[in-house]
């Protein structure tokens, strides 16, 4: 990694709220034209580490470098380089979506051209066009979205951070989103994207997986998924039935509906017993590579099992 | 599932001024049935859900919940329903107990009633624990546990719930939906609307929204068999670009990034698994593995609210119900 493309650097980051450690000890890294995945079940720490890499939370510790600089110094001018989606509301609901969007033009002073060109392009790609009359606050929940979104990327930003920016966004509408967010990294934006969304996380070049304020793993997708050691299967049968005798096996460490069967993850060593289970009921079981969501539920699984045996133990 | 039917909708229309939310959308759902509602944003799917509700005055057509004519007498349909929006409905300055006090109020709950429901509900979504909780404290997932919880106290015939998912990790997505079927289960008809197409497979009927017209419902299953035909396959370290550029050659319907992987479709009787991974490394693309894939909803979805290849089209069963 060639240190002078170094967008966003955060060093053993920390932070904690009263007697909980929200954040611990988290350090990455994300170079110009990356999307970083920050990924992580509820509470794990993806908000306030976003938070902290804007600049609107102190850490308690550790230190955060936005395009070089110190975003809680002096200097203010990294803020012009700064994109932030963060996950509440962020708009003025009394304005309408162009209204809100002139707004930001206001704020980055961006020239007459400039804004038109971009407004009407972002316009586009999140279909809002006919919807530039509306008020914020009347937008459906995805379509608020999408004007947050277009509002962040509006200065073109060299860095951009996105806190959870699809959730209640429709799959097409997500699929444009990915579209222009790439049209943006090829241009050389760096990009965090925090997301409970696994199909998503596994499209950025390199994903962190973020569990009770501290990375389980980092990579790209594909590495991580290549590590995995577990079982996995797809699953055809009764559905209920099968997901009623799967819930009470210890080995079987996740289960996802796929279409009408299901894939299973086994935990590795242990399958002849689930699999006897299985056809014991009349379901046929194939062999699959495992999802990135199946690694994330597998993991997180093992970590709060782990922490669980930690506690008994003291 | 009985035969009895629980939601009744016929020639439904609202518009807003010039803009037409919603447009002559007719269906029924049975009681105890899990009916899923999907569309892009702005498809309608909330309009629908607010009339149905009698919250939103209809322009046209008929609406019946649980036996009652909401469109006349919207204030009586309030007691058989509950209705969990997608913004938020709690109080976040208020704890677990005290919110499911105020919604038991509400509905006119109250004393020895109030309690033993709020008991039951508490234990059924395992919120016991977490009675004392400042509501804003929780995670995205226990609070729409506990949203989910105020929309049930009353023991409605009818749940509607509008993205109750949004924003909730995979792990407590899944427990979710096991509180989902087993509400179901005991009867009560969940009209749900989501834009995770995984879940979506968890309803026993799914009716797909274009632009306030309902362009499609049916079980998941046969949605996938009409609207998706063909065969799909699951392209492992391919690159979209490269796959699209033979889509004509080797007759690709379409190609598709799902998480990591491709998923790529192709017509009724076209290659196998092993002739296609050949057939493309033949042309140059690089691929690492070719499996058979399953369709999924989020398949039927791109086909049909993002306008791929297939029309719109109403298939005879929808317009049958």
């Amino acid at each position: 990694m060639n240190n002078a493309d170094v967008r966003i650097e955060a060093t053993d980051l920390r932070r904690s709220f009263k007697t909980r450690a929200a954040v611990d000890g988290l350090t990455l890294r994300v170079t110009a034209g990356e999307i970083y995945g920050l990924v992580g079940p509820d509470a794990a720490g993806k908000t306030t580490t976003l938070r902290m890499l804007a600049g609107v939370l102190d850490p308690s510790g550790g230190s955060v470098r936005l395009i070089g600089r110190d975003p809680f110094g002096k200097d203010g001018s990294f803020r012009e380089a700064l994109g932030y989606m963060p996950q509440e509301y962020s708009l003025y609901g009394d304005l309408t979506v162009a209204e809100n969007l002139a707004f930001y033009r206001e704020m980055f002073c961006l020239s007459r051209d400039a804004f038109r060109q971009r407004r009407e392009r972002l316009l586009e790609i999140t279909r809002l066009a006919e919807f530039k009359d509306r008020r914020a606050q009347a937008l459906s929940g995805g379509m608020y979205k999408k004007l947050a979104l277009a509002c962040a990327l509006l200065h073109e930003p060299k860095v951009l951070l996105l806190d959870e920016p699809t959730n209640g966004v429709d799959p097409v509408s997500r699929r444009e989103f990915w579209d222009l967010l790439h049209d943006f990294l090829i241009e050389g934006m760096a990009i965090v994207f925090a997301t409970p969304n696994m199909d998503e996380a596994a499209r950025c070049h390199r994903v962190g997986l973020l569990f009770e304020g501290r990375l389980l793993e980092e990579g790209p997708p594909t590495t991580l998924l290549g590590a995995f050691q577990d079982t996995v299967f797809r699953v055809r049968g009764d559905r209920a039935k099968v997901t009623a005798a799967l819930e009470t096996q210890a080995d079987v460490l996740a289960f996802t509906p796929a279409g009408a069967e299901l894939r299973i993850v086994v935990r590795r060593g242990r399958e002849e017993p689930v699999l006897s289970v299985l056809s014991g009921l009349g379901a046929q079981t194939t062999p699959a590579t495992a999802s990135f969501e199946e690694l994330f539920l597998t993991r997180v699984r093992d970590r709060a099992d782990a922490r669980r045996e930690e506690k008994s133990v003291s | 599932m009985s035969d009895e039917v629980s939601v009744r909708v016929k020639g439904l229309n609202k518009r807003f001024g010039a803009f037409v939310a919603v447009s002559d959308v007719s269906f029924e759902v049975k009681k105890g049935e899990i009916f899923g509602y999907l569309g892009a944003n702005g498809a309608g799917k909330s309009t629908t859900i607010r009339m149905l509700c009698g919250l939103l005055s209809v322009t046209s057509g008929d609406v019946e919940v649980a036996g009652v004519d909401v469109v006349h007498r919207a204030n009586a349909v309030r007691h058989a329903i509950g209705y969990m929006s997608q913004k938020f409905s709690l109080y976040l300055d208020l704890t677990v107990s005290e919110n499911l006090e105020f919604f038991g109020g509400a509905y006119e709950l109250f004393g020895r009633a109030f309690r033993k429901r709020r008991d039951a509900v508490m234990h059924s979504l395992a919120l016991d624990k977490l009675s004392g909780e400042l509501t804003g404290s929780l995670p995205a997932g226990l609070r729409q546990r506990l949203a989910l919880a105020c929309a049930i106290l009353h023991e409605p015939h009818v749940v509607f719930l509008d993205e109750p998912t949004a924003g909730v990790d995979p792990g407590a997505r899944r427990n979710f939906w096991r509180l989902i079927r087993r509400l179901a289960d005991d009867g009560t008809t969940i009209f749900v609307t989501t834009h995770y197409m995984d879940e979506a497979e968890y309803c026993d009927r799914v009716g797909l929204m274009v632009a306030g017209r309902l362009a499609a419902l049916d079980t998941p299953e046969a949605l996938k068999r009409t609207l998706v035909p063909g065969r799909m396959y699951e392209l492992l370290g391919a690159d979209a670009a490269e796959v699209k550029k033979t889509a004509k050659d080797l007759a690709l319907v379409g190609v598709e990034p799902f998480g990591a992987t491709l998923h790529v479709r192709v017509a009724e009787g076209g290659p196998d698994a092993a002739t296609l991974k050949r057939e493309l490394s033949s042309r140059g693309v690089h691929v690492a593995n070719v499996s058979d894939a399953e369709v999924t909803l989020e398949d039927v979805f791109l086909c049909v609210v993002g306008g791929a290849e297939k029309p719109n089209k109403v298939p005879e069963e929808a317009k049958a119900s």
